[in-house]
């Protein structure tokens, strides 16, 4: 960094991309996320974990739990794994979380950098290739265990609807269809919402549905955090549609984990 | 042409400053003016495309007139700028001051150093938590900084508006008489001939607005901005609500000539 009585350093001057992470990787390349070289042995790190989307009638939702955890200890027990990625899109985070976190700050101002010098937004599919392209960039630190995986779901405001893309490790861009989870307990999840999952859905019982699939991924995957009643510590619901990208509220949660522990309690648990 | 004559500094320094200030007075004016909810940027520019006015971060926006490639280089190592600083340290650690310092020397460098001076003027303000915190600073061609308060004008007719401004701008003025006031001077011919009505489509306008959360800077669209220039009566229910435009009212505009 330059000190704030120097002028602007040439590499602000020359023209050049739109893209924030290719003006980073030329003038400044320690702040790239993956261009580091890390020691061989594998290092116990805290790991992110259970996070679904799905589709409903105006747009997506994503949703994340709270948990981070090292081995077999809890690191934290209220992260948060959901991002706002620019007004229409949002991404949560699997896998380790200090590389992801720092992939999503990352991949934010990107947008923002683009947005802001052209005038104009990335295509969904656009910003959907650019965080594939950033994840590409950290195979290296994937293959020594600091793997990450998001899950990326935005408004389409072209065809005016919500889409779900996911990736593995190797940077590859799959659009899923309905409804997707990533992480330790995604089959748990992604089995609750093949039965609760419906075309059409309204946002409250979308809401409701993605805090069941949270449910039975902790109920099941001892990595994945279920609500915390005591704590009050709630999962992390992004909701993005044609209005843009918020959070439910955490009164609205307590209220939605109250009602599916009510349900459960009657019909005897979960067992 | 092989034999170097001797130029004293003062005269090259003069033939410079007067190269650039040439350029700059060809272009249309910008002005920027403090309202009661933020700070509000008019520029007048017929293009939708080729922006006078745009954000740089959070709470700073950037406005220019000159050259087009020259302050566009310009606005981009200004969002290079922000953009790295914010993602390396804080976004609450971009200010507008530490920007307006580093084009101050870029311009400064470029002035006594380059083959000819950047024809542009800058204006980079900030938006804080009242209007008493917030900045707006005029950058000149030479690279000096002059510290505004309330509002600036640039470009071609730069002295005259001032003139008016200084005459009629007051603080706590609501965005809808701010932009009437700033349109109306940017009209107005400063060789006392006979004034232009602007019409929202050769006008670019954006603010800072206090009351957004995060990103402060908004552009004003066509629609709402005819509302809000409309004086008075019909432009006071239409101030803040960019999706309930004024009705449209052609014969409501006395100075409707062409």
């Amino acid at each position: 960094m330059t000190a704030e009585s120097n002028k602007l350093p040439p590499a602000y001057l020359q023209t050049g991309s739109s893209s924030f992470t290719e003006f980073l990787a030329g003038h400044a390349p320690e702040l790239v996320p993956g261009s580091r070289t890390i020691p061989v042995t594998a290092v116990d790190v805290p790991h992110g974990t259970t996070i679904v989307a799905i589709a409903y009638a105006d747009g997506v939702l994503l949703a994340g739990d709270r948990r981070a955890t090292m081995g077999n200890l809890i690191a934290n027990n209220e992260m948060l794994k959901v991002f706002a990625a620019d007004d229409y899109s949002a991404v949560g985070i699997a896998g380790t979380a200090g590389t992801a976190i720092e992939m999503v700050r990352l991949f934010q101002v990107e947008l923002e950098h683009y947005e802001k010098i052209e005038g104009t937004r990335l295509s969904l599919v656009g910003k959907a290739n650019r965080l594939a392209t950033m994840i590409r960039g950290n195979l290296g630190m994937a293959m020594q265990g600091l793997s990450v995986v998001p899950l990326f779901a935005g408004f389409d405001l072209e065809r005016d609807e919500g889409r779900i893309f996911s990736y593995d490790v190797t940077g590859g861009c799959y659009e899923e269809h309905d409804f997707h989870s990533v992480g330790s307990g995604s089959l748990f999840a992604r089995g609750a919402l093949k039965k609760l999952w419906r075309r059409q859905m309204g946002r409250d019982d979308a809401v409701r549905v993605t805090i069941e699939a949270l449910y039975d991924a902790a109920d099941d995957d001892s990595a994945t955090g279920g609500p915390d009643l005591g704590r009050r510590i709630w999962p992390t619901v992004a909701i993005v549609n044609a209005e843009g990208t918020h959070f439910v509220s955490d009164d609205e949660l307590a209220g939605v984990v109250q009602q599916v522990l009510e349900t459960r309690r009657e019909i005897g648990g979960t067992r | 042409m092989s034999m170097p004559f001797y130029v004293s500094p003062e005269q090259l320094m003069k033939d410079r400053a007067d190269y650039a200030r040439k350029g700059i007075a060809r272009g249309r004016s910008v002005v920027v003016l403090a309202y009661d909810g933020g700070i509000a940027f008019v520029a007048e520019n017929p293009s939708r495309a080729l922006h006078k006015v745009s954000e740089i971060y959070d709470r700073i926006a950037f406005a220019a007139v000159g050259k087009y490639n020259e302050f566009e280089n310009l606005r981009v190592a200004g969002i290079r700028y922000a953009d790295l600083r914010g993602y390396s340290y804080d976004r609450s650690d971009v200010t507008a001051r530490g920007l307006a310092n580093a084009y101050a020397q870029t311009l400064g460098t470029v002035f006594t150093q380059e083959a000819k001076p950047y024809e542009v003027e800058i204006v980079v303000a900030q938006v804080d938590g009242d209007a008493g915190s917030d900045q707006i600073y005029r950058l000149t061609y030479d690279g000096s900084v002059f510290d505004e308060q309330g509002f600036v004008a640039m470009g071609g007719a730069a002295e005259h508006i001032s003139a008016g401004l200084q005459e009629r701008w007051e603080a706590g003025l609501d965005l809808g008489a701010a932009l009437r006031l700033a349109v109306g001077l940017l009209g107005e011919d400063p060789n006392g001939g006979e004034g232009r009505t602007l019409t929202a489509d050769q006008l670019e306008v954006a603010v800072l607005d206090r009351e957004r959360e995060r990103r402060k800077f908004r552009r004003i669209e066509n629609s709402h901005l005819d509302g809000l220039l409309t004086p008075a009566d019909s432009g006071a229910d239409a101030s803040d609500t960019p999706d309930t435009a004024a009705p449209e009212a052609p014969g409501a505009d006395p100075n409707a000539s062409n």
